[in-house]
């Protein structure tokens, strides 16, 4: 009964989801969102009109001026500094802009043109400063700050009278101040403008990288030759402009050059940055996230006007969130990785019956015996992980090795070793095509193409996106095995979809169907999902009647088949379940029947652990990982079985000495080759009562001509 | 040959000493006794806040929020005297606020990790908001019959100097003593000096790091009470001037680098010489207040290029994100 409500919530309850939303980048972005719902549906409860379209074209042309300023702060944080001046450039080029228009009656083009010219300029000074001199961004920013303040000081002491006196009345002048296209205010446009060309800038062109990559770690970003002094000067050189386009519209939206304006700028502005969830420091941020803290910061500073709170209560309200908006930032970015790698972990109940028995004296056929034990060894130390061992048509060996190289070994003694070629990542599987190319399955990089000559090609590293996978499940992070069928369908397995190579035996923790059977079409090039929702699948070979595919699911500890043609396509039975061990590779033998590799064997310990998922959450929670309860693969066998599913004979080896653990096999002229994936050496075993000429390669696509 | 080579701190006192000789030859009015008690007068509050941003600097930290910490709590003494509780009670309150106020910036600092610039910008824009939204009734707090007394802290003469100046000469024995002959004292410098190694060698950071914001701050409240009494009220509108620039000045120009580690009371000393002879020329010099900004800006940023120079960051122990 209990267990019965366990597998149920364990089946219906997506745990996993969590840990996958959570290390997502864009929930960094849905929080400031969601502050910004709550605290706009708040405002519009409190406020009468507070959503009536002339507030909100209001709300939109101070969005636009600040959210400009917004901008150009983001830019000068994810590059990694501060701009504490922003509030004095947009005093000065809002003074630059009507002192031109005003009292030099300037054209309206010119106007614009000079004072995006003079917001560049005064930028520039804090980027030479701060880019090139390496002077700290918050002090010279706060000194530049205070120059340029008092430079305005004295400049409206002299002018404002005169700028005063003047009522341009010029058509452009006054769109720029207060147009609208359609009811959206001519600032909102531009704003609009700016910030989608912003966004493909930081996303997709070179220069926003190298921003970002600035922010991240200075030091890389020059090792790696990016122009580090440069970039970070223009940054600020973007901040100015921006500034003075904000400083442009305000000027002719209110055309007055009052003492005040802009004092405290900076404070609203950095708090809009920080709120939206731009980490201070550098090297995270985007555009949608400056504007939604721009919103936020627009929306709680209205409100409290609106609602008549005293000038101080403003003030406080700001640094109150700003600092909290900060801590709150500060610890996030610290922690991140350990809240998520503490909830990404999401195991699920799995029952399994008692295994059968392997005791010698007990019987049945996985009683053990030692017949591995004398097995000629072949590359002994020289050669590392080999997965998976596959044999020519000319008897060569190969083998994948750790290093990302798959290795020859030469018939007929083995001894000479070349690498046959250089891949990168680690080979699992391999098969053989009818043109004698190898596929190789390399985890964390996809399906692999070796030509008889050596050079290797990608065939496919991705599969369609499922609609309902939190996780980008596109890529294939970790292609285990494969075989080809007579029409040319490459079908192989990707064990999980949720970890990575070095972590599957996190996976088998968490006995959750990740996996899933790929379709790679040689003839076409596509390649789709075949079959998901599989535990750990593993090895894969194609069954004599040519219309089926037999899989291993590791996890699942049973070998089933699925048809991919004839009437039962797309059906899947059960070959096999309940093995005492995890299943892995399965090959061809000579007589007919199945090798099946079992990489390690079941223990009573993780058999229950599987039936109390709260259990393996807790120890994933509270335990360092290297103390966590991980399947066994110290221990293994060979076993033969045939297409009805009966195990025929088990071979082991009682020492483990020379094969503890076996994840493939393959058949060849009488021999069986063994291979593990821990180990560093591949196994030679005769076989008795075994065809003495078996190729498996001949018997599949024919004798080469 | 021995290539000449000066500190930062020869060069501070000779420009000082230059400029005081220019300023005696060529202004008139400046080098009467008069003028000299003035100059040192007017600065005996700048360089009490000096003092403060010191001990924090030199603890690779900074304080923007030393004016909030001046103005708020002496302004909330005079504004309870004024609403009839008594001297020793409201000294108490602005005590306890002020040590509360140094607290959070030093939680903020040390337990919460927030860069300092920042953590105080927002602290003291926190404070000065409750003062300007809570405590106090009118910008300018004025003095009251209750306080008869205090204003001696300000005013008057002790041994025919003025009292501010040995105010500034007692700050400065306290503060040197802290940093130089007691043990907190060598531990800020090795915090600020190399915070990782400070840590590794067993220091407790985090509580000295407290520690540093919450004298810092009532010696900010000390300068307040000082300044108070020498002009008979509390102008809370202080916080929106750029006295917090002129303090930073006083502590980069007298030599102590921002990156920590380095400098002492002398600097200080020094520093406040040279800002007060310089406001003290330009004033007589009639130039107007945005001009003489104006000129404190530039030389502050002319000292802080020279700093980045003679005190070139450390890159193995600047933190990423420092900003």
């Amino acid at each position: 009964m209990r267990d019965t409500l366990t597998s149920l919530r364990y089946r219906y309850w997506p745990d996993h989801l969590l840990g996958e939303i959570l290390s997502k980048r864009w929930t960094e972005t849905a929080i400031p969102v969601i502050l910004l719902l709550i605290v706009g549906f708040a405002l519009s409860r409190s406020i009468d009109h507070f959503l009536s379209p002339s507030s909100l074209a209001d709300t939109a042309r101070q969005a636009g001026e600040i959210g400009f300023i917004g901008l150009g702060m983001a830019l000068v944080v994810i590059v990694g500094g501060i701009d504490l001046s922003v509030g004095s450039i947009f005093a000065l080029t809002d003074f630059c802009a009507l002192y031109l228009l005003d009292v030099l009656n300037w054209p309206v083009p010119a106007v614009v043109v000079a004072t995006l010219a003079c917001g560049a300029l005064l930028g520039a000074v804090n980027g030479v400063l701060i880019g090139y001199l390496r002077l700290r961004a918050f002090i010279t920013t706060l000194i530049t700050l205070i120059i340029y303040r008092s430079a305005f000081d004295l400049l409206i002491q002299r002018y404002s009278n005169s700028i005063a006196a003047a009522f341009p009345d010029i058509p452009s002048w006054n769109f720029i101040g207060g147009g609208d296209v359609f009811g959206i205010p001519s600032v909102a446009l531009v704003y609009i403008a700016i910030a989608i060309f912003g966004h493909i800038f930081m996303t997709r062109l070179r220069p926003g990288w190298h921003i970002t990559a600035i922010g991240g770690s200075r030091r890389s970003a020059y090792n790696s030759g990016i122009p580090v002094r440069r970039t970070i000067a223009l940054c600020y050189v973007a901040s100015g402009a921006l500034t003075s386009i904000a400083a442009l519209f305000f000027a002719a939206r209110l055309g007055t050059v009052g003492g005040d304006i802009g004092v405290g700028l900076e404070v609203i502005v950095l708090t809009a940055t920080v709120l939206g969830g731009i980490t201070l420091g550098g090297g995270k941020g985007s555009v949608a996230k400056s504007l939604v803290g721009v919103l936020i910061v627009l929306l709680i500073t209205n409100g409290l006007t609106t609602l008549n709170a005293r000038g101080g209560i403003n003030r406080m309200a700001l640094a109150g969130i700003l600092l909290v908006a900060a801590m709150v930032d500060i610890r996030w970015q610290k922690n991140r990785t350990r809240i998520i790698s503490k909830v990404y972990v999401a195991p699920t109940y799995h029952a399994l019956p008692p295994p059968p028995a392997t005791e010698i004296g007990q019987g049945g056929p996985f009683e053990q015996n030692d017949k591995l034990r004398d097995v000629e060894l072949i590359g002994l130390g020289r050669i590392e992980a080999p997965e998976d061992v596959i044999l020519d048509r000319n008897n060569n060996l190969y083998a994948g090795s750790r290093h990302g190289d798959i290795m020859r070994f030469f018939a007929p003694d083995y001894q000479r070793m070349e690498v046959f070629a250089h891949i990168g990542g680690q080979p699992l599987g391999m098969a053989f095509d009818r043109q004698d190319n190898l596929y190789v399955c390399i985890g964390g990089m996809g399906l692999y193409r070796i030509k008889p000559d050596g050079t290797v090609e990608k065939a496919t590293d991705e599969t369609n996106r499922s609609m309902h996978s939190v996780n980008d499940d596109s890529r294939l992070r970790l292609a285990d095995d494969l075989d080809i069928t007579d029409d040319g369908l490459i079908f192989f397995s990707e064990a999980t979809v949720r970890y990575e190579m070095d972590e599957w035996p996190i996976d088998g923790l968490e006995a959750r169907g990740n996996g899933r059977i790929i379709c790679y079409d040689t003839k076409t090039g596509a390649t789709h999902t075949a079959l998901r929702g599989l535990k750990f699948p593993n090895g894969i070979c194609v069954a004599s009647d040519g219309q089926s595919i037999l899989f291993a699911e590791t996890f699942g500890c049973s070998i089933k088949r699925l048809w991919f043609a004839g009437p039962k396509k797309g059906q899947v039975e059960v070959v096999m379940d309940n093995l005492p061990g995890y299943p892995d590779n399965i090959n061809l033998a000579s007589d007919g029947n199945y090798w099946l590799a079992l990489v390690g064997m079941r223990s009573p310990s993780l058999d229950l652990a599987w039936k109390m998922p709260g259990f393996r959450r807790r120890m994933a929670k509270r335990v360092p990982v290297d103390e966590w309860l991980f399947p066994n693969i110290n221990t293994g066998c060979v076993v033969k079985f045939n297409e009805q599913g009966k195990i025929l004979e088990s071979f082991w080896d009682l020492h483990g000495e020379n094969h503890p653990m076996i994840t493939s096999m393959r058949e060849h002229r009488g021999y069986l080759y063994l291979g593990g994936i821990m180990n560093n050496r591949i196994g030679r075993y005769k076989l008795e009562n075994a065809d003495p000429n078996f190729v498996q390669y001949d018997k599949r696509w024919g004798k080469a001509s | 040959m021995k290539r000449l080579r000066f500190n930062q701190q020869e060069i501070v006192f000779a420009v000082f000493a230059v400029l005081f000789l220019a300023f005696s030859i060529f202004l008139r009015g400046f080098l009467t006794p008069e003028n000299m008690l003035t100059l040192l007068q007017n600065v005996a509050v700048l360089g009490i806040l000096g003092l403060a941003m010191a001990i924090v600097v030199i603890g690779r930290g900074i304080d923007i929020s030393l004016i909030a910490a001046l103005a708020v709590p002496p302004g909330l003494v005079l504004q309870m005297v004024q609403n009839g509780h008594s001297l020793p009670a409201s000294l108490l309150t602005a005590v306890l606020l002020t040590i509360a106020f140094g607290l959070v910036n030093g939680w903020l600092i040390a337990y919460a990790e927030v860069p300092s610039l920042f953590a105080t910008l927002a602290t003291g824009l926190l404070l000065a908001g409750l003062g300007q939204a809570a405590l106090f009734q009118l910008d300018v707090v004025q003095w009251s019959d209750g306080m008869k007394g205090f204003e001696r802290l300000g005013q008057g003469t002790i041994l025919g100097i003025p009292t501010s100046i040995v105010m500034f000469a007692i700050a400065c024995v306290v503060v040197a003593f802290l940093l130089r002959q007691t043990r907190w004292g060598a531990y800020i410098y090795a915090i600020g000096d190399n915070p990782y190694a400070a840590r590794v060698t067993g220091i407790p950071s985090r509580p000295i790091i407290v520690l540093q914001y919450v004298v810092a701050a009532l010696i900010g409240c000390f300068a307040g009470l000082v300044m108070a009494a020498s002009v008979n009220s509390m102008p809370t509108r202080v916080f929106n001037s750029t006295l917090i620039y002129d303090v930073i000045l006083v502590v980069v120009l007298g030599g102590i680098g921002l990156s920590g580690g380095r400098g002492g009371v002398l600097n200080v000393i020094i520093g406040t010489l040279l800002i007060g002879t310089m406001l003290n020329g330009m004033t007589i010099m009639d130039i107007s207040y945005a001009g003489q900004n104006l000129v404190k800006g530039v030389v502050l940023l002319l000292a802080v290029i020279t700093d980045s120079f003679l005190n070139p960051r450390n890159e193995e122990t600047a933190q990423q994100g420092d900003i």
